[in-house]
């Protein structure tokens, strides 16, 4: 590799960085937590059955998880000024990934829900609890305990995903990498350069979801490192 | 006049009839055990009478005050549930909380009661038991007979007037079934009214002062448990005991057997 090369990966390694620490993190934090919000919603009218509601939410997960992300991306920001409805590149974005991780999330909460087995609904019961207290204090937490490996799955998949909104002209990492490339026609080492920051950041991610495990299962009796009962 | 009289307990799961018009009276300080083949309907009718299913029909007396089953209101069933204990054969310990923890959930969540006062009593009704080195322990990390306790005692702790037991040593190893019956006796001798759904002869000899057979959804005799063990009326009580004592018979020979392979391998 000649030292052209690598002074100009390092020159726009910060100049990448700084749109990922300003815009693709905030956007996956704040849209997975609006997501989580949207699921969790979602997982409960389907389980308690409230009728309109739950055909609503179905119908919902049906189109974010139907059609590509990317084309979501397009009708919000491109497609809804046709309607009036114009939108800045960042709450486009947030607007879209939220609806998409949630509609994701939303399955993942109701099938962990439905895991967590019927007799602690009963006992609650018998002990005089209602139905949002078991929720709250002995199903929902178990069910997040269950749901944390495909959640933070997503979150990963997300935190990648925000990449596709280099398309709808928002200023994140990969767009800034597009824009160095194009400058200095250095697409491949580019385009590894900011390929290697997503895997840092994936890394990290990856790194909390064992924590979280870990975390979350102490009135598990398992092994931490390989997940078997002790 | 009866703590508790059921009166024509009906319900039907899809097209079985699992109870067929059950009779049943309770009096303060009774030890009722119920008895019969599996599919006679005896679980079902101690769910429905804490609605963890809800009968199609009958009613329910408790302490002279009347009860629909199949219409009771959300509030009626969480009075009724305030008198009622349930332990059940899974224990449904709340896996995400301590022994402790456990019991103090209905207290604090429920009943609304201080942190202080309710964890008083949770460690008094884990002592009862006979847990008092368990407190901190998850459900995971105890044993059956130990999860069964904690369940035994977050009955108790909630102060009913009555304890439904759901076949409570029927998920356990032969081993542990001793430790959860010695709590049983003790709580009778305290003089705690108990309904129990069990297939143990001897606790059911030893404890009750009424035993009922039931079959195919309803009671088929009632009597003393020396009645209805030793001088069954009916054919089918006789030929359910007859079953019962020899699988016992077989059980304790098995066990002796196991015993003195051991003793000739040492």
């Amino acid at each position: 590799m000649d030292g052209k090369i690598v002074s100009l990966l390092i020159d726009s390694f910060w100049k990448i960085l700084l749109p990922g620490l300003k815009i693709t993190i905030p956007l996956t934090v704040i849209t997975f937590a609006i997501g989580m919000v949207l699921a969790l919603f979602c997982a409960m009218v389907q389980i308690t059955n409230v009728k309109v509601l739950s055909q609503i939410s179905k119908f919902y997960i049906w189109i974010f998880r139907g059609t590509p992300l990317l084309i979501q991306l397009f009708i919000i920001f491109y497609g809804l000024p046709k309607l009036g409805i114009l939108l800045d590149a960042f709450p486009a974005a947030v607007i879209t990934f939220s609806l998409n991780i949630g509609a994701y999330n939303a399955e993942v909460m109701r099938a962990a829900i439905l895991a967590v087995p019927v007799g602690q609904m009963e006992a609650g019961y018998s002990v005089g609890m209602n139905y949002f207290q078991i929720m709250a204090r002995i199903v929902l937490p178990q069910a997040f305990r269950i749901a944390f490996p495909s959640l933070s799955n997503n979150l990963i998949s997300l935190n990648k995903d925000t990449s596709l909104a280099a398309s709808i002209t928002l200023g994140e990492m990969f767009l800034a990498a597009q824009r160095i490339a194009a400058r200095t026609f250095e697409p491949l080492a580019l385009y590894c350069e900011v390929a290697f920051i997503y895997l840092i950041m994936s890394t990290v991610l990856a790194k909390l979801q064992t924590w979280g495990e870990k975390k979350l299962s102490v009135h598990e009796r398992r092994d931490n490192e390989t997940g078997r009962p002790l | 006049m009866s703590m508790i009289e059921l009166i024509n307990i009906c319900k039907t799961f899809g097209d079985g009839e699992v109870l067929r018009g059950v009779d049943l009276q309770v009096n303060k300080g009774d030890i009722v055990v119920i008895l019969g083949p599996s599919g006679s309907g005896k679980t079902t009718l101690l769910r429905c009478m804490d609605f963890l299913e809800r009968a199609d029909q009958g009613v329910m007396i408790f302490d002279e005050e009347r009860t629909e089953l199949a219409t009771a209101s959300k509030h009626t069933i969480a009075a009724l549930r305030k008198k009622i204990g349930f332990v059940f054969q899974n224990y449904n310990l709340f896996a995400n909380k301590t022994a402790l923890g456990n019991v103090m959930e209905g207290l604090t969540v429920a009943r609304r009661m201080h942190k202080k006062e309710a964890e008083q009593i949770a460690k008094a009704a884990l002592d009862r038991v006979g847990l008092s080195d368990r407190y901190d322990y998850y459900p995971s990390q105890l044993s059956g007979g130990q999860q069964q306790r904690v369940g035994i005692a977050r009955a108790i702790a909630m102060n009913p007037e009555v304890i439904l037991f759901d076949e409570p040593t029927s998920a356990l190893d032969p081993e542990l079934v001793s430790e959860v019956l010695d709590v049983m006796k003790k709580l009778a001798q305290d003089g705690v009214t108990m309904v129990v759904v069990t297939h143990e002869m001897g606790f059911a000899r030893q404890v009750a002062n009424k035993a009922i057979f039931m079959d195919q959804g309803v009671v088929v005799e009632q009597g003393t448990p020396a009645q209805l063990f030793d001088a069954p009326r009916e054919e089918r009580t006789r030929q359910f005991i007859r079953k019962i004592l020899k699988e016992e018979a077989e059980d304790n020979k098995a066990i002796d057997t196991a015993a003195e392979d051991r003793t000739t391998e040492g």
